[in-house]
């Protein structure tokens, strides 16, 4: 029998045979590891809805209209849904200029001894835990907007917000900086062979072609600020209600489900808990989803 | 004779000291491995002490020692992920069944009420403190303060020290939900000294110049009014293993209940108990 010819190698029949099972049991190693990630996914899912349904059965839906007062057996997680949304959402909104303002620093207008670093930097700041930030906050936050507050405790929605500002921001900048990089380098210089100067070059050019990588890095960052646990727990105070201003105190879902823990398992606090699990998985499941299609280009 | 006296002192003096350097840490001569200890926050200025102690005198033993709460100490324990769980109330007979819990009450420890130093007010009554509480009373000047805001300040629901508070000092009173949420005694006290309008509760063995504690009816939160019985608001320190307590775990609860670890507890400020 005549030999196949492999580029670089001349195989036995036998040695050929012995590589296709190694490329089949590769195949098999990569597709299982693949497999069992996506199942477990969707298993911790059905876990969470598994062990919620117990709960749900016993106070239907009344866990998304009441308070929260274990003691008088009402476990409503409003207030910290609306705790969830009131700090993640400010974080966005001081993170994004401030983001796209570095981002752009980094990519284009900024000192080209300085460019470097500043990316360095924020590869540096991504990889800080978030307890340290929480840390820092309580020191230097806290202080300062008790002062400001008036009287209150300082531990409140605004510490929180400003310290997840700081913690989402290196996610943003990575999309924003990854996106404005990747614009076409001769349109660029046409923008300049047509007269327009650095900044026009960046408002009008840069930005516009890297929108999508800019919604991307908006709702990672989203994302990153309601799943956010040590930052909320540490520096928003965790007092279970409605919050009348941005200076209260309020408790989000994740510091709520760091906080019920510690109950007895076969409470019924407990089991509230994994409804506040799905949740936070849903809510940021959507947002991820919806950064990578829009990062791919699915939806314009 | 003369001589007979001397030769006894100098006995006596070689015995002495060895009587004192030796006796409590002693048991864990030759031992080693690791001890785990989570739960109650009360219970750590003891039982940091005591392990400092122990490990200095023998470096092969590792003891460790996590907060969490006396609910977290209970449950750690109970699943077997720790050695010995700490709590701050007596763990109900529900969890003592299920988990087969073994328990060693070591010391006694009040609860008290705390404002920062610079607070006018000195006195509660129960009445009042309730109102506090419950949010109903919510600036300082109706109580003889000053004009500001009342922050109140609240452990989380595995606290021993809150179930206690609740039980004795507020009659199982409503705890205001705006209230903000710490998660050890350590940090309630620094949340209260650092916040001037501030209100919450601690044990009593960590009351010290950074916070006031108030009096409760006219009785001031003293260790003697503790022992007496007529501060109300008190509790066992409660250190718990799954089954009978055995090898590394019970010298440690022994070390506890010896005039060494007695001398550790009362000098953090509890009133140690004997076996």
């Amino acid at each position: 029998m005549q030999k196949k010819i492999v580029p670089g190698y001349i195989l036995s029949e036998n040695r050929e045979q012995i590589l296709n099972i190694y490329n089949l049991f590769l195949k098999f190693i990569i597709f299982s590891g693949a497999i069992l990630s996506s199942v477990l996914i969707f298993l911790i899912l059905l876990i969470m809805i598994f062990l919620a349904l117990p709960f749900f059965s016993h106070e239907g839906i009344s866990i998304f209209s009441g308070s929260w007062n274990p003691v008088s057996g009402s476990y409503g997680i409003a207030p910290m849904i609306a705790g969830t949304v009131l700090t993640a959402v400010p974080a966005l909104i001081i993170a994004f200029p401030l983001s796209l303002g570095y981002s752009v620093f980094a990519a284009e207008t900024g000192n080209r001894y300085l460019k470097k670093p500043a990316i360095l930097l924020i590869r540096a700041a991504s990889s800080i835990p978030t307890v340290v930030y929480a840390f820092a906050g309580i020191f230097i936050i806290v202080p300062l907007i008790r002062k400001i507050g008036h009287g209150g405790s300082g531990y409140s929605i605004l510490s929180a917000s400003l310290v997840l500002a700081v913690l989402i921001s290196p996610t943003m900048i990575f999309f924003f900086y990854d996106s404005l990089k990747s614009v076409n380098k001769y349109t660029q210089q046409g923008a300049l062979a047509l007269g327009a100067s650095k900044s026009e070059k960046v408002l009008f050019l840069l930005i516009p072609s890297a929108k999508r990588g800019i919604f991307a890095g908006v709702f990672l960052g989203l994302g990153r600020a309601l799943g956010d646990t040590m930052i909320s727990l540490m520096l928003a105070g965790n007092s279970a209600s409605f919050p009348d201003s941005a200076f209260e105190s309020a408790r989000t879902l994740t510091a709520h489900i760091a906080l019920v823990m510690a109950a007895d398992y076969d409470s019924p606090e407990f089991r509230s808990v994994f409804a506040c699990g799905i949740i936070l998985y849903l809510i940021t499941a959507f947002l991820s989803i919806t950064a990578r299609y829009i990062y791919k280009g699915r939806i314009q | 004779m003369k001589k007979i006296l001397i030769s006894l002192l100098i006995l006596f003096m070689f015995f002495v000291p060895n009587l004192y350097a030796e006796d409590a840490v002693e048991i864990f001569k030759g031992e080693s491995g690791s001890l785990s200890l989570a739960g109650g926050t009360a219970h750590i200025p003891v039982l940091k002490e005591a392990a400092k102690r122990i490990m200095k005198y023998n470096h092969d033993i590792r003891i460790t020692i996590g907060g969490g709460g006396s609910g977290v100490g209970i449950k750690k324990v109970g699943e077997g992920l720790i050695d010995i769980g700490n709590s701050g109330r007596k763990p109900s007979p529900g969890e003592i069944s299920k988990y087969g819990l073994e328990l060693y009450r070591w010391a006694i420890d009040g609860v008290t009420v705390v404002v920062h130093p610079s607070n006018k007010v000195n006195n509660l009554d129960t009445d009042t403190l309730k109102k506090i509480f419950s949010g109903k009373i919510k600036n300082w000047s109706k109580i003889g303060g000053s004009n500001a805001k009342i922050n109140i300040y609240t452990r989380d629901n595995s606290s021993g020290t809150r179930k206690v508070f609740w039980k004795k000092a507020l009659n199982k009173g409503e705890i205001s939900p705006k209230a903000l949420f710490i998660s050890s005694n350590g940090a309630m006290k620094t949340a209260v000294a650092k916040d001037k309008n501030s209100i919450g509760y601690i044990s009593i063995g960590h009351l010290d110049n950074s916070v006031k504690g108030l009096s409760l009816n006219g009785i001031s939160p003293e260790l003697e009014n503790v022992k007496s019985g007529e501060y109300k608001v008190a509790r066992g320190l409660y250190s718990n293993t799954k089954g009978e307590a055995k090898g590394l775990e019970r010298k440690f609860i022994d070390y506890l209940y010896t005039l060494e670890g007695q001398s550790i507890i009362a000098s953090k400020g509890f009133i140690p108990v004997k076996k």
